[in-house]
């Protein structure tokens, strides 16, 4: 096995067409991994949400050579951390092993993504780490699903699995299985994810192996090297493309969803040449409920934004290089145990990136969009129906209006910016859960005024049929719509409203709540957040505004329906 | 014995072949497509094959019209009339972004929000009336869509593939008060549950019927007046075909017609040739398409996505599309890197090489280089590639960043290509359980056979079939297809204690529509096949395995064995602690043609000196090597070829690398062997 330096020195006389060869064939055993991952899977948030990620890490520090492009987002920067508190934790990793493990503070995001790493061997020697996590519907605590949004300590909110063997040299340990099964909801189905996120990485160590068998482990190696190389160069060009200097700007959460005030993330964006640095230590000190961010997922949202912003450069630990966070100790976006983080993921690292566009937004406005929704909207719902006589557990996420953008209107009901999921059918969650939907429809008159307007939200309304239900919120944006950019007016806030038994009730933090019970007839009305407008509302080529009017997207205009 | 004709529209050019079955005659031509009016280019197509239209017994027509009418956003105005609360779920889709990284950019819904509109009614999931149908709101909306000029008409109500009752009746009422074969309801079409699916495949047949089947009736019409006397039929997406009389109601099954029949013909010719698994990449000017033909027959999906946020979800032959073709940009990027595509430099101003303007390095152009394409016979035009422009352009914009002279960024730009295509088809074959080594690849289009050994070779495949007519295989397959339809019903029952006749009485009432259909086209046919698959999936699980039913008879049993059993061989997993499922029933029904000999290609004797046309240099593994150069017309049965040689004809260039041997074949097919394949990739 080639040293770094060896590693770097050939990586630069390989030809160019064997390094184009094998970038593609170290993403393709990914894309591979994803797609054995996603197509064998149980858990919707994983099938059909894509709340999953694959990929190769490093020996050492388990930095990412390849993570597949059809994983989720914020799981850009997180794999690594993961892949290297593994690393940190156990020294005793052997060929046919695979680590489970989910706990936050080690490199982690929520309880719910459940992560696998397997010391990947070639010719009887370890040569890297095959890694991956995928969302499970549950892992106890005390609401169903886990976006609880009450919680004061990490042991509410559900079983913190730290790095342990859930294989051992080929073999699955049944014990630690039934005793995690013992400790989640709507167990039955969870030893198919269990087995579909082992056979990823079985698919991905195969995968790998013919690729080394090919080209010759020092090659690869050598490859790995340049190919980071050249993705810092790329990374770098992209940062020198902004002016020097230091951008300010702020975005706010409602609230931790215990103590009804705002949170503020605060960031200094200083770009000097073509390094970019980070400084979030003005932001609010933790906060008691569940609306904390740990380390990895703050970094990772970091890596995200840029990456939305210069969304063409290759993923691998390389492009990361120019960048530094520095940690921002003693904030609530860099939590400690025993801190409750099941907002981190979902919530907490959107606003961290709608942060980062706010600023650079300052620096280079052709190449920015004012904010997006921003929100997960996590609703759960968790019942019994006495119909079928089983219970179920819904989650469903909804989506909302992206920013006005350089040359055009903000997307409308666009997935959140940490995620790339689709919604579930109504007519699917109509099947499988007593529940009728009395609407969903785009919100109209959501999307923030601006020469390009925001994208709208959606509204939404449904109705319990039979049994009783619990229903919780973990939401957003709710206190402040998006903020537009330029001059461009901010999207409309979310909005929650619940009818119990005909009486109609706001939850008291506006976007998050939890365990509103609900009877037969009772709805449940959520309003999501349009995004924010970009430049000028006068500026609107008069053309558009026709449009808008004639198709009826804003309410107060006379449409024609 | 009869006279056949197959057309296929496509986007630059329109292709022709007939065949006589009696006299083992064929032609073909090749015509420019007249954008403005398609017919105009089709009737003089059709005198260039030197048949009478009175003679022809069977005209089949495949066609991209309806495809760019809806990636273009030009289809027709058509309006929707839905369920109350939810006039917007085609333009809400699935909450998705364009790409998975970048916040720019959006989404136009193929029916725009005012001529959307909501009528109070509403089933439950398992078809149960929620809310009676308001007739009167339903009447309110078609008057005020009349007058809005919609030009076609969408009944689209949740949960109507479990109950159609209500989404019937409000189509009823349509089309007393607009009498107009435009009108259609969701159900008519799929029925298959997902709103956003089932509503997108409305609208995308909304947008493209009054289109296609006002071109397909001018076509019809001026056949006539030539004297055709038979029924004009059109290719489907599923690489069967219908009567034209069905267009207006099946016109989103003419989607991706045209290269359905590609693949449909290669699977025909790989059949006849004695290889039932063959992989196809059709290589035109833009992209690369791929599709698997499994046991003689296409693989067939109803889950593809016309485009961003557009699903379709009839059945349609799965075809995959690389952003990789002979006018595919090659470029350096930021990171020093060397891409080729997706950007491509179109038709025009297309390549360096066909001198119309072009300036930046394409694929063809390094073919060109290399000596791999014949720089004094450049498609459509009469003047020879300017080479030492090539050169210049190879050097300036790839050699000089990469320290490489002309022929090795040539070659360079060559090599990522097909590593990128074999890429992709490993990618597409595992996905579809299958592993690329285990078939034989088929190249067609007017580029695949220009890549397709080294593509073969990088992906471990021994064997490469070249048909006699690669760029004319979309035509052909109109020639081949028989009549089919399909169907399809969402059930969603545990398989275990299955209701057995309430399956067998889905499975029975499809087969009775499709024969129906049949009656109705007045086309000749022999034997009907009918053939009913299973969508199974386990409990909780969102992707559906497809099983065939063997044998006469509905057997729960059985039908489960062969899932669990193609589910361990897919994913090597078994799972006999989850729930399986029963997803969807569906249907073919098929109405077998008269079968065409492909022998009616089958080469003249001769020798193989007499094809040859002469030597190039043309650049192999790192060198300038001698290539004999033959013209495919004149090759003679059974001919071997060693490589490297260069075969040409009018519609494609096939480029046989060292290390190959070919020989052709008694249906005039060029069978190609690889000597080294790597042990494995």
């Amino acid at each position: 096995m080639l040293n770094h330096q060896q590693a770097a020195k050939l990586g630069q006389s390989i030809d160019p067409v064997t390094l184009t060869v094998i970038e593609k064939g170290l993403q393709q055993v990914c894309s591979e991994m994803d797609l054995v991952h996603e197509k064998t899977s149980f858990s919707p948030v994983i099938s059909e949400a894509f709340d999953r990620s694959n990929g190769i890490y490093g020996l050492g520090d388990g930095r990412m050579i390849a993570q597949g492009e059809l994983g989720l987002p914020i799981f850009l920067g997180v794999m690594q951390e993961t892949t290297r508190c593994v690393i940190e934790a156990r020294d005793d990793l052997e060929d046919g092993d695979v680590i489970l493990v989910n706990d936050p503070y080690l490199g982690g995001t929520h309880l719910m993504d459940v992560k696998m790493v397997r010391p990947f061997y070639y010719r009887g020697k370890l040569w890297c780490y095959l890694s991956n996590t995928g969302h499970w519907p549950d892992t106890g605590g005390m609401v169903p699903g886990g976006f609880n949004s009450t919680a004061t300590e990490i042991h509410q909110e559900g079983l913190r699995i730290p790095p342990v063997k859930l294989v051992r040299r080929g073999r699955m340990e049944d014990d630690l299985v039934q005793m995690v099964l013992a400790n989640i909801r709507v167990a039955e189905e969870r030893i198919g994810d269990i087995k579909a996120q082992i056979a990823a990485l079985t698919a991905g160590a195969r995968r790998l192996t013919t690729l080394l068998d090919r080209y010759g482990q020092d090659v690869v190696e050598a490859a790995i090297a340049e190919l980071e190389r050249r993705s810092e160069r790329m990374m770098r060009a992209h940062i020198d493309t902004i002016p020097d200097g230091t951008y300010e700007a702020s975005a706010f959460m409602d609230s931790d969803g215990v103590v009804n005030e705002p949170l503020e993330i605060a960031v200094s964006v200083k770009v000097d040449g073509s390094d970019i640095e980070f400084d979030f230590s003005r932001s609010s000190p933790p906060c008691q409920g569940p609306l904390n961010s740990v380390w990895a997922t703050t970094l990772s949202a970091v890596y995200v934004a840029l990456k939305h912003i210069f969304p063409d450069v290759p993923m691998n630990a390389g492009c990361f290089e120019p960048i530094v966070v520095h940690k921002p100790l003693g904030t609530f976006i860099h939590a400690e145990y025993p801190r409750p983080v099941a907002g981190c993921a979902a919530e907490v690292s959107q606003r961290v990136m709608e942060a980062v566009f706010l600023a650079l937004a300052k620096a280079i406005p052709d190449r920015l969009f004012a904010a997006p929704a921003g929100t997960s909207g996590n609703l759960s719902l968790g019942g019994h129906d006495p119909e079928t006589g089983e219970n179920y557990i819904m989650y469903y996420f909804s989506g909302g209006g992206y920013g006005g953008w350089w040359n055009g209107d903000g997307l409308t009901n666009g997935c959140s910016t940490i995620g790339i999921s689709k919604s579930q059918p109504v007519e699917i969650l109509e099947q499988r859960y007593p529940l009728l939907f009395e609407s969903y429809a785009l919100r109209e008159g959501s999307g923030g005024a601006g020469r390009f307007r925001g994208g709208f939200g959606v509204s939404y309304k449904l109705r319990l049929l039979r049994g009783h239900g619990k229903a919780s919120f973990l939401m957003e944006h709710g206190r402040f719509g998006p903020p537009g950019i330029l001059g461009g007016e901010a999207g409309a806030p979310n909005r929650i409203s619940i009818s119990q038994k005909g009486r109609a009730i706001e939850p008291e933090h506006i976007s998050k709540g939890e365990d509103f019970v609900l009877g037969p007839g009772d709805t449940i009305e959520v309003n999501t957040p349009g995004g924010g407008g970009y430049g000028l509302q006068a500026e609107r080529d008069s053309e558009a505004n026709a449009d808008d009017r004639l198709q009826a997207y804003y309410p107060d205009h006379a449409g024609a329906a | 014995m009869s006279v056949s004709v197959g057309v296929d529209v496509g986007g630059t050019f329109t292709d022709f072949l007939m065949l006589d079955s009696a006299t083992g005659r064929f032609a073909t031509a090749k015509v420019p497509t007249t954008v403005d009016d398609r017919s105009r280019g089709f009737l003089q197509g059709i005198d260039e094959l030197g048949v009478p239209a009175d003679a022809i017994d069977w005209l089949v027509h495949g066609t991209t019209a309806g495809t760019n009418a809806v990636l273009e956003r030009k289809g027709a105005r058509a309006g929707l009339i839905t369920t109350r609360g939810f006039r917007d779920i085609l333009e809400l889709g699935r909450r998705t972004r364009p790409n998975a990284y970048g916040l720019s950019g959006n989404f136009k819904p193929l029916i725009e929000r005012r001529l959307r509109l909501e009528v109070t009614e509403r089933m439950d999931a398992q078809g149960r009336v929620v809310t009676p149908l308001s007739e009167s709101d339903v009447r309110a909306a078609v008057q005020q869509l009349i007058d809005e000029g919609a030009e076609s008409l969408v009944i689209h109500f949740l949960h109507s593939y479990v109950n159609d009752e209500h989404e019937a009746a409000a189509v009823r009422i349509a089309r007393e008060m607009w009498p107009n074969e435009h009108v259609i309801a969701g159900h008519e079409i799929v029925r298959e549950m997902r709103e956003f699916e089932r509503g997108s495949t409305a609208a995308i047949h909304a947008s493209i019927s009054p289109i296609v089947s006002q071109y397909i009736q001018r076509v019809a019409s001026s056949l006539k007046d030539k004297g055709f006397r038979n029924e004009l039929l059109v290719m489907q997406a599923n690489g069967g075909m219908m009567s034209s009389a069905l267009v207006a109601s099946h016109a989103a099954h003419t989607v991706m017609s045209g290269p359905a029949g590609g693949v449909l013909a290669s699977a025909e010719i790989a059949k006849a040739a004695g290889f039932a698994n063959i992989i196809t990449g059709d290589m035109g000017g833009t992209s690369f398409d791929v599709a698997l033909v499994v046991d003689g027959k296409p693989v067939i999906t109803a889950e593809k996505d016309l485009a961003y946020a557009v699903p379709i979800r009839i059945p349609m032959i799965d075809m995959h599309t690389v952003g990789a073709g002979g006018g595919s940009l090659a470029h350096i990027d930021k990171a020093g890197m060397l891409r080729v595509g997706p950007e491509s430099a179109g038709s025009f101003p297309g390549p360096i090489g066909y001198d119309r303007g072009g300036e930046r390095v394409t694929i063809t152009d390094a073919n060109f280089f290399l000596g791999r394409l014949n720089p004094g016979s450049v498609t459509g035009s009469n003047k020879p590639a300017p080479i030492a422009r090539i050169e210049a352009a190879l050097s300036e914009q790839i050699g000089k960043p990469l320290g490489l002279d002309a022929t090795a960024a040539a070659s360079a730009i060559i090599d990522v290509a097909i590593a990128e295509l074999a890429g992709a088809i490993r990618l597409i074959s595992i996905e579809k359980g299958h592993d690329p080594r285990d078939f034989a690849l088929m190249p067609f289009g007017g580029a695949g056979p220009l890549h397709a050994i080294a593509i073969a070779r990088e992906l471990g495949i021994p064997r490469v079939l070249v048909p006699r007519f690669p760029g004319l295989t979309s035509a052909l397959g109109c020639v081949l297809a028989d009549v089919r339809h399909d169907f399809v019903q969402t059930v969603n029952l545990p398989m275990r204690g299955i209701d057995g006749n309430a399956v067998v009485a889905i499975m029975r009432q499809q087969a009775a529509d499709g024969r129906a259909l049949l009656a109705e086209e007045s086309v000749d046919v022999g034997q009907v096949d009918v053939v009913h698959e299973f969508d199974l999936l386990f409990k909780g699980q969102s992707h559906v395995l497809r099983v065939e039913m063997k044998g006469e008879a509905f057997d729960a049993d059985a039908v489960l064995d062969e899932f669990v059993r193609a589910y361990k061989q897919r994913f090597d997993l078994e799972l006999p602690e989850m729930v399986p499922v029963l997803a969807n029933v569906r249907t073919t029904v098929i109405g077998q043609r008269e079968k065409v000999d492909l022998s009616i290609f089958r080469p003249s004797e001769g020798t193989l000196a007499s094809a040859e046309t002469g030597t190039r240099d043309v650049y192999f593994d790192g060198e300038w090597q001698k290539a004999h150069i033959y013209d495919r017309d004149s090759l003679p049965l059974g001919a071997v070829i060693e490589g490297p040689a260069i075969v040409e004809q009018s519609d494609s260039t096939l480029v046989l690398d060292p290390g190959t041997t070919s020989r052709v074949d008694e249906y005039g097919n060029i069978v190609v062997a690889i000597d080294q394949i790597p042990a494995a990739n």
